[in-house]
């Protein structure tokens, strides 16, 4: 079957972000950027399924800028076989990635499309779930466990309480956990393979997708620093400070 | 202007977050709605009613809504959603596994995580592991908001809303509930604890996690932990504070052998207090800790447990 991955092009995780001056978002310029970690498991899980038989092609796509070209290209490195790249230097938010990527799974009729459960940028958690109502499948959303079965897939589930199990029939939408499964590193090799794999551009017109949003970004602000504390000396210390200066303990 | 929230609950028990979200609710105004979905579930729905500022809690009590599934619930939202201005859910995995789904199928944004109700269409967000705050405007006719609930105070529990049933029944062929597995514990739920102790890396391993148990007793916490200490299979993931774990602001916070990566503060820097016990008087934890004790933690935590 075949498996179309979304990835994208994000602030590295380890990065400190800045404010922009003007407080109309964040600095990005000259800042270390990366595939986003959630969807590195998305492209290792497609990958795995590949290695195991269940996968017979994988598709890496991503919407963004000409640069986010690099995170398809280690997609392909990663073990995907072709990519697509919708172009757009705009903003685009969730609902429009969801309604690019359904154009996309019209085009490419996958049995499963992998997304990470969420960007680390945005931390929206929402375009898996929007490919859902689009395409009208059924979604399996933090998942830390992926088994594929005749016609259908078995997605074990992150919740608040624990863990849940969810049966869907494909095709089917998957977010990815954290725990899913631990990413390779692409190998050198691999990555001078993969700048031979077929890369597709295409744009949201040519998709028919009009990417507006009626949310605007009004403003972006540094959050309230927590002002420094006090390092003390012993345990009696500490409890005492807790007891009688913060009186968070009786 | 009127308001529907979906409710989380589990085993007949209404969520905490739930009385959270009422007070966002009331924040943007109107007539506020609770929606409980589920199977047999008009003991949660009592528990609803007595929320103050709830006019109505609707209960779709059928088979088809256990376990609330992504699939049906969406549906069922879209077929009440007509009637609202705004829809609103905590942003638990089940807020935030059924809004978004629910937004596209009615074609409008979801704004995720709100901390800050500015106006009716107006509000604040975290982005980046929340090292910046956005302000967003929606010009959706609908919006559908996930709600940060340590960032709102708990509505009251002196209500008497009317309870009515919705007879709305959805069908769901896309996915089926197989089981699940829920981590038994007598200590308060994380998201909601006044106190809360969380170990990390330092720890060592899963079996050190009991170092914590005794604090946790006498301080009536919850225990979290750090990615590290997941990853590693020291403690189970609902347990894991950060970023892509659980969002806590409890009135103490106890951070024991946790650097303080990035990921690690965005699930706990709103805590009113943070006390950090580390070796490494250069972790990052200590720039946000307002009392850090720096030291071996096997031998802070049984002195402290013992004086406490």
């Amino acid at each position: 079957m075949k498996v179309l991955v979304a990835v994208k092009r994000v602030i590295d995780y380890n990065v400190k972000i800045r404010v922009k001056a003007d407080h109309t978002d964040v600095d990005l310029t000259n800042v270390k950027m990366a595939m986003n970690p959630f969807c590195e498991i998305a492209v290792e899980e497609a990958v795995r399924l590949k290695e195991k038989g269940i996968a017979s092609e994988i598709v890496a796509v991503t919407v963004g800028p000409k640069a986010a070209q690099e995170q398809l290209r280690t997609a392909l490195a990663l073990g995907a076989d072709r990519a697509i790249h919708v172009a757009t230097d705009e903003r685009v938010e969730s609902l429009a990635v969801a309604k690019l990527l359904k154009r996309v799974a019209d085009e490419e009729q996958p049995q499963l499309v992998i997304l990470g459960k969420q960007a680390i940028d945005t931390d929206n958690n929402q375009t898996g779930q929007m490919l859902a109502a689009l395409t009208g499948w059924g979604q399996g959303t933090f998942a830390s466990k992926v088994d594929v079965k005749d016609g259908t897939v078995d997605v074990t589930r992150e919740i608040d309480g624990g863990l849940q199990t969810v049966s869907l029939n494909l095709p089917a939408i998957v977010t990815t956990d954290l725990r899913l499964n631990e990413p390779r590193y692409a190998k050198l090799p691999d990555i001078m393979k993969a700048k031979k794999k077929p890369l597709d551009t295409k744009t949201p017109e040519e998709l028919g997708v009009d990417t507006g949003s009626k949310v605007s970004l009004l403003q972006v602000e540094t959050p309230a620093e927590r002002k420094g504390g006090i390092k003390v000396g012993s345990v009696d210390e500490l409890v005492d400070k807790l007891k009688n200066e913060a009186k968070v303990i009786s | 202007m009127s308001i529907l929230i979906l409710a989380d609950h589990h085993d007949g028990q209404l969520a905490g977050a739930t009385a959270h979200v009422v007070t966002a609710a009331r924040q943007i105004g109107g007539d506020i709605d609770i929606l409980i979905a589920g199977q047999d579930v008009q003991g949660v729905a009592e528990q609803a009613a007595k929320l103050d500022g709830v006019a109505r809690v609707r209960v779709a009590d059928n088979a088809v809504y256990a376990h609330q599934l992504a699939e049906p619930l969406a549906d069922l939202l879209v077929a009440l959603a007509d009637d609202y201005s705004h829809v609103l859910a905590s942003s638990s995995t089940t807020g935030k596994n059924v809004l978004p789904r629910l937004a596209a199928l009615k074609d409008v944004a979801a704004i995720s995580d709100i901390l800050d109700v500015v106006s009716a269409d107006t509000f604040k967000r975290p982005i980046y592991a929340g090292n910046a705050i956005a302000t967003v405007q929606s010009g959706d006719a609908l919006k559908v908001l996930t709600v940060r609930g340590t960032a709102f105070d708990a509505a009251g529990e002196t209500g008497n809303a009317a309870i009515e049933a919705v007879e709305t029944v959805v069908d769901n062929s896309l996915s089926r509930f197989v089981d699940e597995q829920l981590e038994q514990s007598e200590r308060p739920e994380l998201s909601a604890a006044r106190v809360v102790i969380s170990g990390g890396r330092g720890m060592g391993n899963g079996e050190n996690f009991k170092l914590l148990e005794g604090i946790a007793d006498k301080l009536g916490a919850a225990i979290g932990a750090s990615r590290a200490a997941v990853d590693a299979g020291f403690v189970p993931n609902d347990m894991q504070v950060g970023q892509t774990g659980k969002i806590v602001a409890p009135e103490l916070y106890i951070a024991v052998g946790i650097s303080g990566a990035i990921q690690h503060l965005a699930g706990m820097k709103d805590s009113k207090v943070i006390v950090a016990i580390n070796k490494d008087e250069e972790a990052p934890i200590f720039q946000v800790a307002d009392y850090g004790l720096v030291g071996d933690l096997f031998q802070i935590l049984p002195e402290l447990e013992q004086k406490l």
